[in-house]
């Protein structure tokens, strides 16, 4: 079942480009990464792209497919109209290097900025820890994060508003939600999250659960959860009382 | 000097940052030393991301009459017997305390009932050893890693390439490479230079390994006058993906058959029951419901024959697939779906346990494997052989490099059981790091030579200018030959004269390599760098090939249709590559170091 496609290519740097046309033969089973990696070694040698795994599990190949942030190595071609051009862009939410890969390091940056992973002292007999499943059933599922950024990508305040110096982006407020719900963890990241890391700027529009590769709940189980404890520690009218009249405690 | 090129000045240089580089970066980090680290990719994308099943630990948690020693027997066993003793011992001494220390950074391991680290069967493994989360633990080492190592005072250069190692005389004083996205050049100097840069599984065109297993490490050593050790010993890993044809070489985690999956042929036999090698015949199940029970960690089962050794498995399966007893496309069937049989809402439970394959299969294949089975086919993953190092310190006999993880070699042997190699990169990783930071300690600074910066700058440019010539053979066509070549003559099932072949095919592929051009600039430009990466996939394939040929016997991931019995002599020698000093490759055998009394007492008493 050979057929002939059209992708059309955002070709360009940091200063500028364009959409380039290549047409190719494709065959069954293919993934959008195949098609890209194609028209690279027949048409366009120094094409750039960025790749790793092909099996969506290190999260390198982040682009916009036909609109939508994807990850092209889990893209089947059979989930595309291919009667028409197929548009393929970098992220648009990060600065272009060159044609699908973009700068990505502001998301390595930010990441040296929240508090690390500071546990308990060990309280089993054997100098280790005890958890049970169940209890950190949460943090694992935060923990499956690729970071492909896509969450990033897709966010308003960041890709609209340009937030990047007062707001985290979902995927920081995920790494801070498997940080703050881990069962050993010590330290306190809420004031950070309420003040320079912006949690107050995402009113949960859901976009990043929407693309996330891994099918993490974004929104629901870490960002939402994270609000309700800046509330509770900023907000509460009763617990802020209770602190003034016993500060020590 | 004709250019001028920004210089990086560390005490320690780690080359690479899987699993191996971030831990020994972290490692002499942590000594006080400053430390640089280079990564081909973005950080924490590295190929450890993709290991899935586990690392071996003999920490004990499901059963209890686990410990060193039966892990150390097992590694031994699983190697053939050609493993460096000291290595495997060390390995599965240090490897609970590795494991628990990722606890501490804040890894996330699947727990026991009792709240402690959960453990995992796996093949070759006497008790359920690996610690593991999901079918992602590979993830779940990086990331710990990654999120750890951030905070150390590490420098971390993402996206570069070392083209080659620079030396004062005798000694490595660091390294000459580019940055991927700009195309800048860089010269590093550093006391001590510790390669990690993991496998070559790109020398061969059905393969696990992603873009980034071209064997750089192994090449840039063996160029520096290194020495390789035993390159003859590829694993094949039994369970790849083989359709659609895009993600042929995809693997399937032995965690599948670690629960319960078995291995089927067209006519619906388990064929693994046909074949059970002698020395594994008192630990190994002919009972189908034993073998289950086993799956399903009752400590008085034997395992089933689908648990056996990778390499013995991979051969099985390429025997049925050559008999004519084959899936469609060429493999053979993997079947989880069948544990309905045993177990109520199976689909859930195979979710639960295997997320990522579930995902995996349904996205890039369209098939639900808690309904249907899957088609696999051995696939090249892992490099047994690799850089000779020191078993303590893993330092290479040239002064001032280190080599870890799946570049260096000696721990595996002939043969890598699953699970040894998460565990390999955190145990060797940090030793590499601790003892490359110690040397750095003793040495005052180093120079380097600015001839030799010049001349490994012409050599990274000389594509573009042979562009410019007229030149027009691309580097991907020069890669695709040598993989369909290696794939055809230094796979699976050698032969003599198929590697006599190999051997002159290689040096067509060099001249032609020689002349490849690129198009456009060094900014961000893939075929530059594939044209870089041939040279150090040709180096690899020669050197495998050259042991191949040499080993007249077939052992754990090498196995010769000629020769295929085990030959008790070639037990005695390992295999050393080196660069002649008229810069062909020799190759010479070098006896095994006998095993130490306690060693040879551990593996008496596990027979």
């Amino acid at each position: 079942m050979n057929k002939t496609v059209t992708f059309r290519i955002w070709r360009g740097d940091a200063t500028g480009g364009k959409f380039v046309d290549y047409t190719t033969e494709i065959t069954e089973g293919l993934v959008v990464l195949d098609v890209v990696h194609k028209i690279q070694a027949q048409q366009a040698n120094d094409l750039a792209v960025r790749w790793n795994c092909k099996a969506g599990k290190c999260g390198s190949c982040s682009a916009e497919v036909n609109g939508m942030p994807k990850l092209m190595c889990m893209t089947r071609m059979d989930t595309l109209d291919t009667s028409k051009p197929i548009t393929i862009e970098p992220m648009r939410a990060f600065p272009s290097i060159r044609d699908l890969a973009t700068d990505v390091s502001w998301n390595f940056r930010v990441k040296t900025k929240i508090k690390k992973f500071n546990p308990r002292k060990p309280d089993a007999e054997d100098g280790t820890w005890r958890m049970q499943q169940q209890d950190v059933d949460r943090v694992q599922e935060f923990r499956k994060c690729i970071e492909c950024f896509l969450c990033q990508d897709v966010c308003h305040v960041l890709r609209d508003h340009h937030k990047h110096d007062e707001f985290i982006g979902p995927r920081f407020l995920v790494y801070t939600a498997a940080l703050e719900m881990h069962p050993l963890d010590t330290e306190n990241r809420l004031a950070e999250l309420k003040q320079a890391q912006g949690i107050g700027y995402c009113n949960i529009t859901k976009c990043c659960t929407k693309v996330c590769p891994e099918h993490i709940t974004i929104t629901d189980n870490a960002i939402i959860p994270l609000k309700e404890r800046v509330v509770d520690e900023f907000y509460d009218p009763f617990a802020w009382l209770w602190k003034k009249i016993r500060p020590e405690g | 000097m004709a250019t001028n090129y920004e210089t990086h000045e560390y005490d320690v240089l780690v080359i690479g940052a899987g699993g191996a580089g971030l831990r020994a970066a972290i490692e002499a980090s942590a000594s006080g030393v400053k430390v640089g680290l280079i990564c081909k990719s973005l950080l924490g994308k590295a190929h450890t991301v993709m290991a899935e099943g586990g690392m071996a630990a003999a920490m004990g948690n499901v059963d209890d009459r686990d410990n060193w020693k039966v892990h150390f027997a097992d590694t031994m066993r699983g190697g053939q017997y050609v493993n460096n003793w000291r290595m495997a011992e060390l390995h599965a001494k240090e490897a609970p305390a590795r494991v628990h220390e990722l606890e501490a950074w804040g890894a996330v391991f699947d727990r026991t009932k009792e709240g402690k680290i959960s453990q995992r069967n796996f093949g070759g493994h006497r008790y359920p050893r690996l610690a593991h989360v999901g079918d992602r633990t590979g993830l779940e080492l990086i990331r710990t890693l990654q999120d750890h190592g951030i905070h150390q005072g590490i420098t971390v250069f993402m996206e570069y390439t070392v083209v080659s190692l620079l030396k004062d005389g005798d000694r490595v004083v660091g390294a000459f490479g580019y940055d991927r996205e700009r195309g800048r050049f860089r010269v590093f100097k550093a006391k001590a230079v510790v390669l990690c840069t993991g496998g070559l599984g790109r020398a061969y065109r059905v393969t696990s390994n992603s873009w980034e297993g071209t064997g750089d490490g192994v090449s840039l050593a063996y160029h520096a006058g290194a020495e390789l050790l035993d390159m003859e010993f590829i694993q094949f890993h039994p369970t790849g993906m083989i359709w659609p044809p895009s993600v042929m070489g995809i693997l399937v985690t032995e965690s599948v058959r670690g629960e319960g999956g078995v291995l089927r042929n067209k006519d619906g036999k388990r064929f693994m029951y046909d074949d059970i090698p002698d020395n594994y015949k008192s630990q190994t199940s002919t009972d189908p419901e034993e073998g289950w029970r086993y799956t399903q960690n009752d400590k008085n089962a034997k395992r089933p024959p689908e648990l056996l050794t990778r390499d013995h498995v991979a051969r099985c399966i390429n025997r049925e697939v050559k008999a004519g007893r084959g899936s469609p496309h060429g493999g053979v069937f993997l079947d989880i779906s069948w544990i309905k049989e045993k177990i109520p809402n199976s689909a859930e439970h195979i979710k639960r346990k295997l997320p990522s394959m579930y995902h995996q299969f349904m996205q890039l294949a369209n098939l639900d494997i808690t309904k249907e089975p899957m088609e696999i086919g051995p696939t090249t993953h892992y490099a047994m052989g690799g850089i000779r190092v020191d078993a303590e310190t893993q330092a290479t006999n040239i002064p001032g490099l280190f080599a870890a993880g799946e570049c260096a070699a000696g721990l595996h042997g002939a043969n890598r059981l699953g699970g040894n190699s998460l565990s390999d990169l955190i145990v060797f990783g940090q030793r590499a790091g601790l003892y490359a930071a110690k040397l750095a300690k003793e040495t005052s600074a180093v120079s380097v030579s600015d001839a030799e910066i010049e001349s490994a700058y012409r050599e990274a440019m000389a594509p573009f200018e042979r562009a410019a010539g007229g030149t027009t053979e691309g580097p991907y066509q020069v890669q695709y030959d040598l993989q369909n070549m290696m794939q055809k003559n230094v796979g699976i099932v050698r032969l003599q004269n198929e590697m006599e072949e190999a051997i002159d095919n290689i040096q067509k592929l060099k001249a032609r390599a020689d002349k490849v051009a690129v198009q456009g600039h060094c900014e961000y430009n893939p075929g530059w760098h594939t044209a870089i990466d041939l040279k150090h996939l040709l180096t690899v394939s020669e050197a495998i090939t050259l042991c191949a040929l040499e080993r007249k016997e077939s052992r754990g991931g090498h196995f010769r249709e000629d020769f295929p019995d085990k030959d008790s002599a070639a037990a005695k020698y390992n295999h050393v590559v080196s660069k002649a000093a008229d810069g062909s490759m020799k190759l010479r055998r070098e006896p095994i170091a006998s095993l130490p009394e306690h060693l040879k007492l551990v593996i008496e008493e596990m027979k």
